[in-house]
């Protein structure tokens, strides 16, 4: 072959050799991310500065949650040689197979963890007692050091599931979320979790470098990347504390909930439930077991907010939107009478009434709550005339002005669960009964029962567009957000449907006389004009439900309560009440007089959980 | 017109002379990058390498220059017994040595180690160029023979002595040598690719079906070069593919009676299925090599930035993976950068080469361009993960006396003999 060929073939060879390798290159540096992501993940130490959570007062300034310093003990599985793993097991009292269990799920083998320098959190919120034992001993400890962080501490034990709980991210949002990192935490109910983004803050991040012992090598680029931890901000909550722990007393050894809200601007000053729990429980390392605990107890179910999550048949107390519906309608007024036969006469005595006159305006109706009264009230509304016979019509507009006044839709509060309640439609008795069915059929709606359910939230906000005359704001819980202005979409004024003014006086004076001569004489509070309904609900669960709503003073009203006790018999018995009592503690600020402080022992010692049965079923007045 | 072919830079080739110059500089900085440590004080300290290193390019300064004094014909006169004096050494050390990281090639003078195997690369040069030029007139089987059996055989059993089986690899660069001076056909070479080429299939994807593909598609590949269909065709065909079958089932075991590093680092280079701990053993070095390299994105992070190289997440940066220094702080454009420099330097080699009266200078000349040529291919190659791990140096960049003097010495004996490329040299 031609020699002087060849130079040009080894040129040629060469340059398609230098040429393949910085293809590879473009590629390797250029084009592949991976590498990228490795350096990073291996010379990076990302240390987050966590910010403490914002304070959380109520409306009358006193500190409800606050922080407190808890400490997670950090390892790093490689520089673990020499560690006493004995001594740490014995003071994080696990034993040595959790011990090595925890190392194998971090790392995937002990052999692996031994070249493991990523770090992981071995065990978190220690408290502070915990963290002094450690602390002692930390020298022997080698690859373990502790990272301060805040928990949360309840200054009140009340209002658990108002306030919620904090707990760490999930993973799914981990992977979907650009703010939150594993081992972060987070709202997970209540309060924490609707102003999640304002009470956490935002972290600060400082970017160090490391070598390949996992060793700090200063800041990256001195540090022009790292942020600085911004604080979260203080919430002002609505909340009055000791109505709130007044509340919770009185509910104790009852199952059922209980909404108290200030008519004129909404605001929630009490919400009970019960049972309930002491939220600092679920704070802290013992959060699991402590959660677990709640979670499995199956009677009782203390994780349920029942003032916003459950709803109920309203019973009698429904009655007072029945009226107002009627007379917006223009087929009842301040005269009509209806007769009652210990029943209502169209139906074959159903449903059925207790003893009082007969017949009653709609004045004594309410105060005396009879049956027969408010089923021919709904009967005319279904059956009103200008519907021309179609009752479906009526229905409709029936379900049209109660959804107005927030029941059976979501109301909108600052909580994380609002539950929508229960409000029949016209598809659904369609279904149950067919295509032509009749008023009477669905008769019971018109005192409060059969399809109907409402939270004590929504019975409560009832009250307050009641009180109101015609208007709500919406129920919240959270005042304003740090020093910012009051939240703006609380001043919305929602209005109802119901816009004839007289209906509402006319209702409202069935409401005073309730205390006067009616159903609840026996909760009136001297100088204090209340104005209430009593109601009886039956239900398919077991004993009625004692229910009562009311508010006061008639004039300019200052709160709206609304209270569900499950099985408890009566809405005079346990309802009535213990509204009454919540009205006087937040007007008066006390419990005044001997028969009001005999009556709130009563109240407080009441054990419906774990009493005779039997006895139950009376009046506690009589006991 | 006297005076200047007197002078002693008289026809020195400046271009090949500013390349060298360039890549000891930007070598050097690398070095200092490599080892480069904030806390340290960056006073001159011998214990710390870039100093020790700047020292090394003073060192081979000063031979280059000796170099360029000397007389041209003292090294045809004493090629071979500089050949005859290195294999000595390198002899001697495969007694008298010291290990260092596992290779027993080093001669140790307190703080200073001399490895000999790096001197044998030029002096096996010079030895072939002495041979080659002085039997012009013989039949290229008979010079094949002696240049394989008298000077490759011996340097390379001697280095593989040494435990240094990178460096006996530098010596298969001789084939581009052989091939410009017409000892092997072309034929041969693509020969030898394919043999490669199916050894390596044969390690990926041992299995029968695989094999009788290869070997189908060899005997198909053969058969277009080799068109005449006469009986010594058809015997050598037949030749052939038993041979290729044979390397095909062979190879594997092979693979597996190597050396235990040597194996792993083949395993880890072509993905076959390998422990965990080989993994982490021999897979390691690439891996953090290429997230170094691949970390430095177009432009690099800047000079004394890297964050893998400087907090030493790449094992050996400062010597055979001094390249990921580069990649990762001078990114693609250093790199490309780095490799066209390599490239220049090379064709200007083979272009000197061709324009000699001289035999030996010509045969010297692409020996210098071949070991350049197969440092940069294994080197580069190895910390891209296109080879698997070699240890062979980066000329002029990776850290060591030993290799940047010896590069000197190949370079500048080079420089020299072509500035006398007026004279013919024997």
């Amino acid at each position: 072959m031609n020699s002087g060929s060849r130079r040009y073939i080894i040129i040629a060879f060469a340059v398609v050799v230098a040429f393949l390798y910085i293809l590879r290159l473009f590629y390797v540096q250029v084009v592949e991310d991976k590498y990228k992501l490795s350096a990073q993940n291996q010379a990076f130490l990302y240390v987050t500065d966590y910010p403490p959570r914002g304070n959380i007062f109520d409306r009358n300034g006193k500190l409800l949650v606050i922080n407190q310093v808890a400490y997670d003990l950090m390892v790093v599985p490689r520089n673990m040689k020499g560690c006493d793993t004995l001594g740490l097991c014995k003071i994080l009292n696990i034993s040595i197979s959790d011990f090595y269990k925890r190392l194998i799920k971090f790392s995937g083998s002990v052999k692996e963890a031994s070249k493991d320098y990523r770090t992981y959190i071995f065990e978190t919120q220690m408290l502070p007692e915990l963290n002094a034992r450690i602390q002692e001993r930390l020298y022997r400890f080698n690859g373990f050091y502790v990272q301060a962080r805040t928990v949360r501490k309840y200054n009140y034990a009340i209002a658990a599931h108002l306030l919620g709980y904090v707990g760490e991210v999930n993973q799914a949002l981990v992977d979907t979320s650009s703010y939150y990192k594993s081992g972060d935490y987070i709202g997970k109910s209540g309060i924490e979790k609707s102003y999640e983004s304002a009470l956490r803050g935002i972290k600060g991040v400082q970017i160090k470098m490391r070598d390949v012992h996992n060793n700090i090598k200063g800041s990256f680029k001195g540090g022009i990347y790292d942020t600085a931890a911004k604080r979260g901000s203080d919430l002002i909550c609505t909340l009055d504390a000791e109505l709130q722990l007044l509340g919770e007393k009185l509910m104790m050894n009852k199952i059922g909930g209980l909404a108290a809200i200030d008519p004129s601007t909404g605001e929630i000053l009490a919400l009970v439930t019960s049972p309930t729990y002491d939220p600092n429980i679920l704070v802290g390392r013992d959060f699991p077991k402590n959660y677990t605990l709640l979670l499995n107890d199956s009677l009782g179910k203390p994780l349920i907010n029942r003032a916003s999550q459950s709803f109920y048949p309203p019973g009698s107390t429904f009655k007072l939107m029945n009226a107002l519906i009627a007379q917006q309608e223009g087929v009842l007024n301040g005269t009509t009478t209806y007769p009652c036969a210990m029943g209502f006469p169209l139906n074959k005595g159903m449903p059925g009434c207790h003893e009082h006159g007969s017949p009653l305006n709609l004045d004594g109706a309410i105060s005396q709550s009879c049956n027969s009264y408010f089923s021919y009230v709904f009967k005319s509304i279904l059956d009103n005339k200008k519907y021309h016979g179609k009752n479906k019509e009526g229905f409709e507009a029936w379900r049209k002005y109660i959804q107005s006044f927030g029941a059976g839709v979501r109301v909108g509060t600052d909580l994380p669960f609002d539950a929508r309640g229960s409000l029949p439609t016209v598809a659904y008795y369609n279904k149950v009964f067919g295509n032509g069915w009749y008023t009477m059929n669905v008769i019971s709606l018109g005192i409060g029962q059969a399809e109907l359910g409402l939270t004590p939230l929504q019975m409560c906000n009832v009250v307050c567009s009641i009180a109101n005359r015609g208007y709500f704001y919406t129920p919240h819980v959270i005042r304003k957000i740090g020093n910012d202005n009051p939240l703006e979409k609380w001043a919305l004024k929602n209005q109802t449907l119901i816009t004839n003014n007289d209906a509402y006086e006319n209702v409202i004076a069935g409401m005073a006389n309730v205390f006067i001569n009616g159903t609840a004489r026996s909760s009136a509070i001297i100088g204090i004009e209340m104005c209430g309904k009593t109601g009886t609900a039956q239900n398919p669960h077991g004993d009625n439900h004692s229910v009562f709503v009311c508010f006061a003073p008639r004039i300019n009203p200052k709160i709206c309560v609304a209270i569900l006790v499950e099985n408890a018999g009566q809405g005079a018995w346990w309802a009535a009440p213990i509204a009454s009592l919540m009205v006087e503690q937040y007007l008066t600020g006390k419990i005044t007089g001997q028969p009001r402080l005999d009556i709130k022992k009563r109240m407080e010692e009441g054990d419906l959980i774990h009493m005779d049965p039997t006895i139950k079923k009376t009046n506690p007045a009589f006991w | 017109m006297r005076e200047k072919s007197n002078s002693l830079f008289y026809n020195i080739d400046w271009i090949t002379v500013a390349i060298y110059f360039i890549l000891i500089l930007i070598g050097w900085m690398n070095i200092y990058s490599a080892v480069y440590d904030e806390a340290s004080s960056t006073i001159f300290n011998l214990s710390r390498l870039e100093s020790k290193q700047f020292i090394f390019i003073l060192i081979a300064i000063v031979l280059a220059f000796s170099i360029i004094i000397i007389d041209a014909s003292f090294f045809t006169a004493t090629a071979y017994i500089l050949f005859a004096g290195i294999i000595l050494l390198n002899i001697v050390v495969c007694f008298l040595g010291t290990d260092i990281r596992g290779s027993h090639s080093w001669f140790k003078f307190g703080s200073f180690s001399f490895q000999p195997a790096e001197f044998a690369k030029w002096a096996t040069a010079l030895a072939i160029a002495k041979y080659l030029s002085g039997v012009a007139k013989k039949e290229w089987r008979t010079k094949l023979l002696v240049t394989i059996g008298f000077i490759f055989i011996p340097i390379a059993v001697i280095v593989v002595l040494q435990n240094e089986t990178g460096c006996a690899l530098v010596f298969a660069a001789f084939i581009i040598v052989m091939y410009r001076e017409g000892l092997v056909q072309g034929i041969f070479l693509f020969f030898g690719l394919l043999v490669v080429l199916s050894i390596i299939i044969g390690l990926k994807y041992p299995g029968f079906i695989i094999g009788v593909a290869v070997v189908l598609l060899l005997i198909a590949a053969f058969r277009l070069m080799l068109v005449r269909r006469t009986v010594k065709q058809f015997l050598l065909t037949a030749i052939i593919v038993s041979l290729f079958s044979g390397l095909y089932l062979v190879a594997p075991k092979v693979m597996e009676k190597l050396p235990e590093h040597q194996t792993g680092r083949i395993k880890s280079w072509l993905g076959l299925p390998v422990s965990r701990a080989m993994q982490d053993r021999f897979g390691y070095n690439t891996k953090q090599s290429m997230i170094a390299i691949g970390s430095g994105g177009w432009a690099g992070k800047g000079y004394l930035q890297g964050t893998q190289t400087k907090y030493r997440f790449v094992p050996e940066q400062e010597t055979d993976f001094i390249f990921c220094t580069v990649g990762e702080e001078w990114g693609f454009v250093g790199t490309a950068f780095i490799i066209l420099l390599y490239l220049i330097l090379i064709s200007r080699l083979i272009i000197m080469s061709e324009r000699q009266r001289s035999d030996f200078t010509r045969i010297y000349g692409y020996g210098v361009a071949a070991i350049f040529f197969i440092h940069l291919v294994v080197n580069i190659g190895m910390t891209i993960g296109l080879l698997p791990v070699i240890g062979i140096p980066l000329p002029f960049f990776s850290y060591g006396g030993s290799s940047l003097i010896s590069f000197t010495i190949l370079l500048f004996i080079f420089v020299k003999l072509d500035s006398q490329r007026l004279l013919i040299l024997r």
